[in-house]
This record gives structure tokens, sequence and C-alpha cells, in this order.
């Protein structure tokens, strides 16, 4: 079975336990802190978002420019923190996966155990290693913000580690 | 001077240091990663010292987060500069930062909006036992950036209490900025001073023994304690929470004793070059 469908279906993602290994391959949305703030404005407006989330990862990153004939820059994740204001409507429109690195608020870990969501750490401040495992990577919306643009990354074998399970069971104390 | 020459060196600069790991700390990383027995902690430094390699093989910037330059230019003996050769230090630093297709990670602080790539942190300074001028950049994260301290204790405070705040400082910073950490720490002078201090400890050759022995002491001791609080390479657990803690300190007020901590993330990326 292709590997991103396994970890999409929520059925498979309540498997996962905190401080698992895992070597994900799938799409992934890159989107920061704007992004972020516009998701949940239109949310709040009650307006239909540029891309389903629906089951969908996002993936806390905002890569350098890409070199001619490269497929991305370097795009390591950012500090996942900052983000946590906006996970629980964001998780209500239907996200299942947040990746990123560093520790959450007791309300995301909380969050996640309701929507039965999944945090996964990647390799924090590896965005070369990372680069090398990504595949594919498509301008989604928000192109204005730059770098801080919703990006449809195909990443293929990346090493990851369950932060916050789907039972709220986080691997480190929260933030 | 010619500033056309030093834009370019300025450019290397920016190369040299967002794609080639400084030796002082890879020689440090394959140290901790000789000594961890936490297997995740192995794992996450494994990852790292591979993604340093990636690097320089695939001119792919260490790190996405190619952060807000910070510049310190010291000039010594009978060196003259001039504002013409700050803006070429900037203009260099800028394109180098753009040929590289570096994040552009800069905005206005407080319309946001689109970033770019202007907008250095310069420090200018004078002193002794330089010949010619030196340029150092720092290509600053922010994970760990924003993780900075100061604290203004009274004169009277005991050397444990300004350890105390500087490991408590650390664990603060957490999994999050990137560990492990290289702690920069600047002991005097004014609330300003402290943090340029702290920031330029950063810069110091991580090889070698801090010259004075009350500070080395202090840097051992800290890093002793550091290390005990178990954070390890990515928050995964483990012996080496820092790799290295530098202090610098300068004279202050008899009514103060200013302590700035900078932490800088596993990625500690520096470089420098000398004009004579």
């Amino acid at each position: 079975m292709d590997s991103l469908r396994f970890l999409f279906q929520h059925d498979d993602i309540r498997q996962l336990r905190a401080g698992d290994e895992l070597i994900f391959s799938g799409p992934v949305y890159t989107a920061r802190d704007q992004a972020h703030k516009r998701f949940v404005e239109l949310l709040a407006k009650k307006k239909k978002l540029p891309l389903d989330l629906t089951g969908q990862a996002i993936y806390y990153c905002g890569p350098t420019a890409t070199r001619p004939g490269k497929v991305i820059g370097s795009c390591g994740p950012t500090t996942s923190s900052r983000m946590d204001e906006f996970v629980e409507p964001l998780l209500a429109a239907g996200l299942s996966v947040m990746i990123g690195k560093g520790r959450r608020s007791k309300a995301v870990r909380a969050a996640i155990k309701k929507y039965k969501a999944v945090y996964l750490l990647a390799p924090a401040g590896c965005g070369a290693f990372i680069a090398q495992k990504v595949s594919g990577c498509q301008p989604v919306c928000f192109e204005d913000l730059g770098p801080e643009a919703v990006c449809r990354l195909r990443v293929k074998d990346l090493p990851l580690v369950v932060g916050i399970d789907s039972r709220g069971k986080s691997i480190y104390p929260d933030l | 001077m010619n500033t056309s020459k030093v834009r370019a060196a300025a450019e290397k600069l920016v190369y040299q240091a967002n794609f080639a790991l400084s030796k002082d700390v890879l020689s440090l990383l394959h140290k901790a990663m000789a000594s961890e027995t936490n297997p995740m902690a192995k794992k996450a430094l494994a990852w790292i010292v591979e993604n340093a390699a990636v690097a320089s093989m695939e001119k792919t910037a260490i790190c996405q987060d190619t952060g807000l330059p910070v510049i310190f230019i010291k000039a010594g003996g009978t060196a003259k500069i001039s504002r013409e050769f700050i803006e070429a230090v900037e203009d260099g630093v800028a394109a180098g930062y753009e040929k590289n297709y570096l994040r552009p990670s800069i905005v206005d602080p407080l319309e946001r909006g689109k970033s770019f790539y202007k907008g250095a942190s310069v420090h200018v300074e004078f002193c002794s036992g330089l010949q010619g001028v030196r340029i150092f950049l720092m290509p600053k994260g922010f994970g760990s950036e924003n993780k900075s301290k100061l604290k203004m204790f009274y004169p009277t405070a005991s050397f444990e209490d300004i350890e105390k705040f500087i490991v408590d400082s650390v664990a603060q910073a957490g999994p999050e900025s990137c560990p492990p950490f290289v702690i920069g720490v600047g002991i005097g002078s004014t609330a300003d001073g402290a943090l340029v201090l702290a920031k330029e400890a950063l810069f110091e050759d991580l090889s070698k023994t801090n010259p004075n022995r009350l500070l080395a002491e202090m840097e051992a001791r800290l890093l002793g304690k550091i290390n005990a609080l178990g954070i390890g390479p990515m928050g995964y657990g483990g012996k080496t929470t820092a790799l290295a803690v530098k202090i610098l300190k300068s004279p202050t007020h008899i009514a103060g004793l200013p302590v700035g901590v900078n932490i800088s993330c596993h990625a500690l990326r520096k470089a420098s070059v000398d004009f004579v």
C-alpha cells in the first residue's frame, strides 16, 4: 500500500505512539506563521480554504529559494509552537497531521487528542538532509508570501518521530 | 580601500557560513556522537553530521533559516574604515544571500509583508591586537535567537545565581531551538552591551579554552550543568544539550551586573575574513 495512504487514514494514525520512529513518504503542505493566520481568518469568516485539508499533513516549513536544477532548497522544520494558537480550527477543518519541531502547548495536545490527529517531529536543523528526501514541490496558494507560500511537497523516506500521538501523549513536557 | 573587493569578500563569507559548517563545531558534533549512548541522541547527531556533508556537497544551505545576518566589523592597528566600507559589506552580504538562493527572511517588524535580503545587524568596533580589519558573519536563525535572555542582577549576586539564570535560560529554550546548542554569555557592560557580548562570544573558537581562568572555570561548570538537563540532541535526551559555553566580560557599573544569554542552535554558522 502507498505509505502516504497508510499514514493518512485515521485508524492508522491512531496506531502511532509518542516516541515511535517512522519513515514517512507522501504529500505534505508547507505552511508557517502567515499562512496559518490567513487560513484561520478565512475559517473565521466561514470562507472556503484554498486547499482541502481533510486528512492532510501540514509541514511547518519555509524553504530557501530553489537552485536551478534542484527540486527544492534547504527545507527543515520551523518551531511549531508559533503555530499553536491556530491549530484547533485547522484540526476542526479536517487536518490530520502536523510536522515540525519542538514542544506544543497543553491546548494543542488536548486538541490533537480530541480530533485524533498526530504531531510528528522532523530532523531539526537538517534542511539540506531533508531536501534530499523531497521529490516534488508545487506552489498551492499565498505565493505573495514568498518563502512562506503554501507548497505541496512530495516526500520520500523522511525519518520522523511521533511527538504527540492521537491519545494526547507527548514525548516532551507541555510548553 | 577597494570597495568592490570588500563586497566580493562579503559575498564569499555568505557562502562559507551557510554551506560549510566550521571545523570547531563539526569536531564537537563528532565528539558528542562518539560519547552518546542514547540511541535517539546518537541518531539525531548522525543526521546533523550528514546534513553538514550534504549541505556542502549539494550546495543546499545547512539550514533553511539562513537567519538575520549578524556582522561584526573589527578594526585594529591603523586601519581606516569608512561608511563606504560598511555599505560594501552590507551590499556584499545581501548579494551573497540572493546569489546563493538563500531565504529572504527579513521583514519590517510591524508591517511584515514580503521578505527581503537587506537589513543585517551590523556592529563596528575598534580593538587592539588586530592588524587591519576583520569582518565576521553569522547567519543567526531565530529558532534560537527567540530564546535570548537578559537579566540585570544586583552587584551582590553570587556566581551560583548567575549560573542558575544561564542554565534556566537554556532549559527554557528547550528542544525547539535545535540543541545541541552553543551558549554565548555576556557579563557586565550595560543591558545592550551584555547582549552584544553574548552574541560576540558565539564567534569564539570552540576548540580553544578561555584565556581568562575564572571564565574558563565558569564555562566548564556551566557546560556540566547544562548537559545534566538531559534535553539532548533535538530534544531526544542524552548527554549533549550543549556543545560549548563561551563567556565574554566587560567592566560594568558599581550598582549593576548585567548578564546576557544568546543561544545558537547546533548549526552555528560563522565565517570571517581579514583585510590588511
